[in-house]
């Protein structure tokens, strides 16, 4: 019943090309931001804040970065991880070097080195496909992973070859470093992803969404139509780093505060491919859904044997969850295997229809 | 449109494309041996012949998706050597296919609005915003797209993504994602393949109002006699690979090299 | 200039200079190469037969050798006083566990996927990866462990050849793998091309439908698939642990058997082993020559790049035909 668009006309284009047509949508989406920008920084505990939104909020940026690339384009990238660890080095070394300018332009900035890398290891996608250039893409993980070990300039040549976040001010506010509050830190996480699931959601609702999609589907027939197929995946590589990138800054900097290089070993990719084919490639909603799946799972495994009374070995837990999630990623794909999206979408369908589904 | 190298506006009845002993072979084999023929401004033009003739060839050969080994096309007077695909469409050549490939996890609307993609000319900056002048050119494509929508009778399957839609309905949404190009010349590919009889006239039916109405160049591919005979101008025959006959719809019915590859032949 | 003689004449120059270690450095190459091609072939299999990426092919050499290990102890502590009976029996029973991954395989993953875009099969190999880990790391604990080679009847020892004024080592496990790797590869192509099965699996590899519909059973193609591969990696196992240990690092150094799948295609087993024999010998060559200059650890890397570069001369791999795409 309440979730009805009859009787919601449109009577222009405009209203029709809109990214949430209906009305119901629109508000839902309001109280999500509602919830994100009062409700939980007023009543969050700090647990739930500094272990559970702020990563949360992060991967999620990953997984839409990378589901631009695999879910909208249809290119499969095992390097997420690699990509993630240039946004960081990048943010780091710029941060270094010009400490003086602020560090939300650096973590922006970042994104762009990280898209130039992208592109780069973007390139043999002209000539491979499919499996062939997920493979390919292992290249970038192991030898960016492979720079962040062997070049000490990257980390300022650090004994502890490892990334330590400097304190960086906004005004008067503490950003970064160890003083920085975890409020603070929340509501920039929370802008960035915002703004940036928004432009985003722009993209691909529009021309460059649907040159994206067509390159997925039917390369061929879209080369035919006039789409430079080169072009159009090195722009989503160069997107998805970009948002990758941003990602992997805010991780070190905003959740971490410290990384080294197997901070972004191939795990951290698998861990983010995950999250997108969980939660529906192509679809931004699903990069949050699989992000929250993927990322909250574990954490729930390991709240369980307490919360049951039942002592367990931090190892076993660990063991476990390994093959609960493993298991459960394959009961996820046999159920559904579009993912956590479109059992949304298929949700919103029953609700449209309910009570009288015939 | 854009203009590429400013080629001459073309009036009907001159030649628009001109194929000039095209060869092709693959690793020996001969798809294509000296083929040469035109095809004139506003005309519905046909190629016909058995299986394997070297048609869906000749049509790759023509926008670009393979290179000839020999011979030359000429399209709107200018004449190209080697020539990507996506170059092909922004000379205005279009096209459809024998199995179709249709963007199938996209929506009918997003099908189409693809297919204008090359007439979208705002910057990814704006698309970021996606507003004032990006909105604004998604606005006026939409408008373009609804008028196709309707010339096809299709509103009803807007919003579907065309992966579940029947066959009779992915042909008719691929021609429509080619008109969406407003093409110069049209290429079909077995535009009737598979469908039954009244899809068939329907289909008909939009090829003829095609090109009248938007006076677009068509060259098709059709295995159903009736078909090409009512619908073509002119009829180009090909047979392993050589053109065997050309000419108006009932001169190639009665040419006795015609007969003998094809229509003689029971089917 | 400098530079330029470090990278293109220096190398050469310590090769000419140092023919034995020229050789040396060959022949580690080619022991590793053999290793990578024998990870290449179990996975080359599968795709070959189901269209499936397994990228639980590393996880999979793992997992049978640590249960040789685990089941091996296992059998000593219940009685069985012979070690060479133990293992034995031990290496019997894996072959068992094996089959039963095959067929567990079959049964919960493959078969309520079938149909669904290969993206989601490879994911589900993904799950399969970690269930394997959780698994093995519950079962056997995830501390490494010795592979029992003696009581294998593995030979121990290494075998001193003088030459080039210099000595060249060849261990005699390395030997051992080399023989025991062809003779399974000679093995499986002569199972593939010779019997009914092999016949039918090289159906089953063209066309899915077209097999089922002249009466082949996809399920039992699949689990024979499975199952060879297992055994694979049962032997790759075997022979890579006893160069080091059985741990689950085995399994990303199986990752780097990946570039040669590159480098051959996935569909093609002579493909697998020369691909895997020039990986395994580029990279050591490089790692031995040119990494230094770079700081070194380049073998993470290298066999990706040798792949990369190979493929913007030859993008259908070393067997591959010429590809003609058609619409």
């Amino acid at each position: 019943m309440l979730y009805r668009e009859a009787g919601q006309f449109k009577t222009n284009y405009f209203a029709d090309q809109a990214v949430f047509p209906i009305r119901q949508d629109r508000i839902g989406v309001a109280i999500i931001l509602l919830l994100a920008f009062v409700a939980i920084p007023l009543y969050g505990s700090n647990f739930l804040l500094q272990a559970v939104v702020i990563p949360f909020l992060i991967y999620s940026l990953a997984s839409i970065g990378l589901n631009l690339l695999t879910g909208y384009t249809g290119l499969l990238s095992l390097g997420t991880g690699a990509f993630m660890g240039v946004g960081a080095y990048a943010c780091y070394k710029l941060t270094s070097l010009f400490p003086g300018v602020n560090i939300l332009i650096w973590m922006i900035c970042s994104g762009f080195v990280a898209a130039a890398v992208g592109v780069v290891f973007g390139l043999p996608s002209l000539r491979i496909k499919g499996f062939y250039l997920a493979i390919a893409t292992l290249a970038a993980q192991f030898f960016l992973q492979w720079c962040f070990v062997r070049i000490p300039w990257l980390v300022n040549y650090n004994v502890s070859n490892a990334i330590e976040v400097p304190q960086r001010m906004l005004g008067d506010i503490v950003i970064t470093g160890p003083n920085a509050s975890l409020h603070t830190r929340y509501f920039t996480v929370l802008i960035i992803v915002v703004a940036m699931t928004w432009i985003a959601s722009n993209i691909v609702h529009g021309r460059i969404g649907r040159m994206w999609m067509a390159v997925r589907d039917q390369d061929i027939a879209a080369e035919l139509m006039g789409i430079r197929l080169l072009r159009t995946k090195l722009l989503a590589f160069a997107v998805s780093s970009f948002y990758c990138g941003v990602a992997g800054a805010m991780l070190v900097f905003l959740w971490y505060g410290g990384a080294e290089a197997e901070t972004f070993n191939i795990n951290q990719s698998f861990f983010v491919l995950f999250m997108v084919i969980i939660g529906g490639l192509g679809s931004l909603l699903g990069s949050y859904l699989g992000a929250a799946l993927i990322f909250g799972l574990p954490i729930l495994l390991r709240l369980l044997p307490d919360a049951l009374g039942v002592p367990m070995h931090s190892a076993t837990i660990e063991h476990m969850s390994f093959l609960i999630v493993g298991g459960l990623i394959i009961i996820f794909l046999i159920v559904e295997p579009h993912g956590l999206a479109r059992l949304w979408q298929i949700t919103k369908q029953k609700l449209r229809v309910w009570p009288f589904p015939y | 449109m854009r203009a590429p190298s400013s080629p001459s506006e073309i009036a009907a009845g001159d030649v628009l494309l001109a194929a000039e002993n095209i060869s092709l072979s693959f690793g020996g084999v001969k798809a294509l041996t000296g083929v040469s023929f035109d095809i004139r401004k506003g005309e519905i033009r046909a190629i016909i012949g058995p299986n394997g003739a070297g048609k869906t060839s000749m049509l790759n050969v023509i926008n670009g998706f393979y290179q000839a080994d020999h011979g030359t096309i000429t399209f709107k007077g200018v004449r190209r050597g080697k020539m990507r695909p996506y170059e092909a469409a922004e000379f205005g050549i279009a096209r459809t296919f024998q199995n179709v490939a249709l963007f199938r996890g996209m929506s009918t609307l997003d099908n189409l609005m693809a297919g204008r993609t090359l007439k979208m000319r705002r910057s990814f900056f704006w698309h970021i915003l996606r507003h004032g002048p990006a909105l604004q050119e998604e606005v006026e494509h939409r408008r373009k797209v609804e008028e196709i929508i309707d010339f096809l009778e299709i509103p009803h399957i807007r919003r579907v993504p065309v992966g579940r839609l029947p066959y009779g309905l992915q042909k008719r949404v691929e021609l429509g994602r080619a008109l969406a190009m407003e093409p110069e010349l049209l290429l079909l590919d077995e535009p009737m393949a598979g469908m039954n009889l009244e899809e068939k006239e329907d289909m008909c039916r939009y090829i003829i109002d095609v090109n009248n109405h938007f006076g677009t160049t068509i060259a098709l591919i059709e295995h159903d006699m009736g078909v090409v005979m009512d619908l073509s101008d002119r009829v180009v025959v090909l047979d392993y690979g050589r053109k065997i006959a050309d000419g108006a719809p009932n001169q190639v019915k009665q040419d006795q090299a015609v007969i003998d590859a094809y229509l003689g032949v029971a089917h | 200039m400098d530079l330029l003689y470090k990278i293109f004449l220096d190398p050469f120059v310590q090769m000419g200079s140092a023919p034995d270690l020229l050789l040396q450095t060959l022949w580690e190459g080619l022991v590793g190469g053999v290793l990578y091609a024998l990870i290449a072939l179990g996975f080359v299999l599968i795709f070959k037969a189901s269209g499936v990426f397994n990228f639980a092919q590393g996880i999979m050499v793992v997992f049978a050798a640590l249960t040789l290990v685990g089941l091996f102890a296992l059998l000593t502590r219940v009685g069985v006083s012979n070690a060479h009976l133990a293992a034995f029996a031990a290496l019997g029973l894996t072959v068992v566990v094996m089959l039963g991954l095959a067929i567990a395989v079959e049964k919960l993953v493959l078969r309520p996927l079938v149909n669904q875009p290969d993206i989601i099969l490879f994911m589900a190999t993904f799950g399969l990866t970690y269930v394997l880990i959780g698994l093995g790391e519950l079962i056997f604990g995830g501390e490494p462990k010795v592979m029992i080679t003696n009581e294998l009847f593995l030979p121990r020892g290494a075998w001193d050849l003088e030459i080039f004024g210099g000595f060249v080592t060849f261990q005699h496990i390395d030997i051992a793998a080399a023989i025991i790797a062809s003779l399974m590869v000679a093995g499986l192509a002569v199972f593939f091309s010779k019997t009914r099965i092999g016949r039918a699996l090289r159906a089953v590899a063209d066309s899915h439908k077209a097999a089922l519909s002249v009466g082949i059973s996809l399920e039992q193609i699949w689990v024979i698939v499975w199952f060879a591969s297992g055994l694979v990696a049962l032997v790759t196992g075997i022979m890579w642990a006893a160069r080091s240990d059985v741990s689950f690092a085995l399994q990303i150094i199986a990752l780097r058997a990946l570039p040669v799948l590159i480098l051959g295609g996935f569909t093609s087993i002579p493909g697998a082993i020369v691909g895997g024999l020039i990986i395994g010998v580029g990279e050591k060559l490089g790692e031995f020559y040119w990494g230094p200059l770079l700081g070194g650890g380049i073998e993470s890397w290298l066999a990706y790049f040798i792949a990369l570069v190979f493929l913007l001369f030859r993008p259908q791999g070393l067997f591959g035909e010429k590809i003609i795409e058609r619409v």
